[in-house]
């Protein structure tokens, strides 16, 4: 079963810009995603870009992954 | 009749179609049950179809929409989301406009 490290690495090697934090107990998982590449998209084109990234690890090893993705402008007004 | 032309057929021919597992009354999984309920809540008739009584749609419709999970949502024939993007939108309102276009408040 993946860890949380796993996936913050799946994705940091599909958005290397990104800056991605991924908590979760082994089934679900929760993920925070900074890109400036999110500019400009709607909540669907982020979630895709970021399952884009995962790949077929996302069909096979995760059951449940909730995203936060924001830009780096959204993640300074949220003060996280 | 593909699996893919059934599934466009009932995602073109109901308003509001949510793909989950179980059924609005008996979800099998959380996230599908949240997102019926969020529909619940905003007071919308929608269609349900059950994945798990056909693994074909189960798939069929991962690839359908280029989405790797299920519950998945679809208003007027365009994919909206999972239950993460559904919950968002529910809590910005942006949801509740997708739903009823006529009587949002703009």
């Amino acid at each position: 079963m993946p860890t949380p490290e796993d996936i913050q690495g799946w994705i940091q090697a599909g958005l290397p810009r990104a800056e991605v934090r991924v908590a979760g107990d082994g089934r679900h998982f929760e993920a925070v995603i900074v890109d400036d590449g999110f500019a400009g998209q709607s909540l669907l084109a982020r979630h895709q870009m970021v399952y884009d990234a995962l790949g077929a690890r996302m069909k096979a090893d995760i059951h449940a992954l909730s995203m936060q993705t924001l830009t780096p402008d959204e993640h300074r007004a949220r003060g996280a | 009749m593909s699996v893919h032309e059934q599934l466009k057929q009932v995602i073109e021919s109901n308003e509001v179609v949510l793909f989950m597992k179980g059924t609005p009354d008996f979800p099998q999984c959380g996230f599908s049950g949240r997102t019926a309920q969020i529909l619940q809540a905003c007071d919308t008739r929608f269609a349900s179809v059950d994945v798990l009584a056909d693994d074909a749609v189960r798939q069929g419709i991962k690839d359908y929409s280029n989405w790797p999970t299920v519950p998945q949502l679809y208003v007027r024939g365009e994919f909206i989301g999972g239950c993460d993007i559904m919950t968002q939108l529910y809590e910005s309102g942006e949801l509740q406009k997708i739903l009823k276009p006529e009587t949002a408040p703009n």
